[in-house]
């Protein structure tokens, strides 16, 4: 067996805000209809979670469902219980077009955190933070490459992007939040 | 800088989020059409002054191709819709027809 390794083994950057890796983290890419019964009954029985709705993400003790289009979640769990979640949602939704993937080690996962951390993102993301609420996740680019972030604490954002960039983005990241380069310094 | 809804996510994005996808509502013609046929499918399009019809993906976000009302000269946005619609829909019509009331029609 291999040891499983996140892209960049939690590393940190320290500036007006705190940039971590946040090491393993399991994902699930769900792909059907969104529509039907028995994938909100599986998805429910994966996370804990509702289906959440147009750009929603629900989150219930450490698991986290989350719209990313009109046919697709992503489905947070435990990095240990990817696997198993993965086959029990293909086995719920037999018969049904969909689709369950482990995509655990095909991403990667990014905090920011502080009371500037939007500010971090802001810069990378054309998107309107004012107008981002928790409990929505948004998908976006980050500088060059795809991303999706949420409000996952009230001074915290969580961004995925694919592990072939986790080195780019957090380079990215880090660079944004060197002390001094706030937007508006208090 | 041009800003779209996406009909698919509700997100109003903008221009990098977007990749663009030429001309909306093209007839295909394909095996046993005409070379002009063809041609016509393959080259002319009508590259108006004004209001044009797009496609469009949100391809930083949700992914998925919608189309686009706008005004080429202005930048002007009308409206978006799903892509699935054969021809602009009746209130896309009427946005346009409000905003620029001598436009000669969809055709
Ligand atoms: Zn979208």
């Amino acid at each position: 067996m291999s040891e499983p390794i996140s892209a960049l083994a939690g590393k940190n950057a320290e500036g007006f805000a705190r940039v971590s890796e946040a090491g393993l983290q399991g994902m699930i890419t769900l792909r059907g209809n969104l529509a039907s019964a028995a994938l909100a009954a599986a998805v429910k029985a994966a996370t804990g979670c509702a289906l959440p709705g147009n750009r929603g993400i629900h989150t219930k003790a450490g698991k986290a469902a989350a719209w990313m289009s009109p046919d697709e979640l992503l489905l947070l769990v435990p990095y240990g219980e990817a696997e198993a979640t993965a086959a029990a949602l293909e086995a719920a939704l037999a018969g049904e077009h969909a689709l369950a993937a482990n995509v655990s080690d095909a991403r990667a996962l990014f905090r920011v955190s502080g009371a500037k951390a939007d500010q971090v993102a802001m810069k990378l993301c054309p998107v309107d933070f004012a107008r981002l609420p928790q409990g929505e996740i948004r998908r976006t680019r980050a500088a060059q490459v795809a991303a999706a972030l949420w409000r996952s604490a009230p001074d915290e954002i969580s961004l995925v992007c694919f592990r072939s960039v986790a080195g780019y983005v957090f380079d990215l990241l880090a660079i944004s939040a060197r002390t001094g380069s706030e937007l508006a310094p208090a | 800088m041009l800003t779209l809804t996406c009909p698919c996510c509700g997100v109003a994005a903008e221009e990098t989020e977007l990749a663009p996808g030429g001309e909306a509502h093209l007839k295909r013609f394909g095996p046993g059409a005409s070379d002009e046929d063809f041609e016509g499918y393959l080259f002319a399009r009508k590259n108006p002054k004004g209001v044009h019809f797009e496609r469009w993906r949100h391809a930083m976000g949700c992914g998925k191709w919608f189309l686009a009302a706008r005004c080429t000269a202005t930048l002007e946005v009308f409206g978006t819709y799903k892509a699935q619609s054969p021809e602009p829909p009746p209130e896309i019509i009427a946005a346009i027809k409000a905003r620029r009331p001598d436009w000669k029609g969809y055709s």
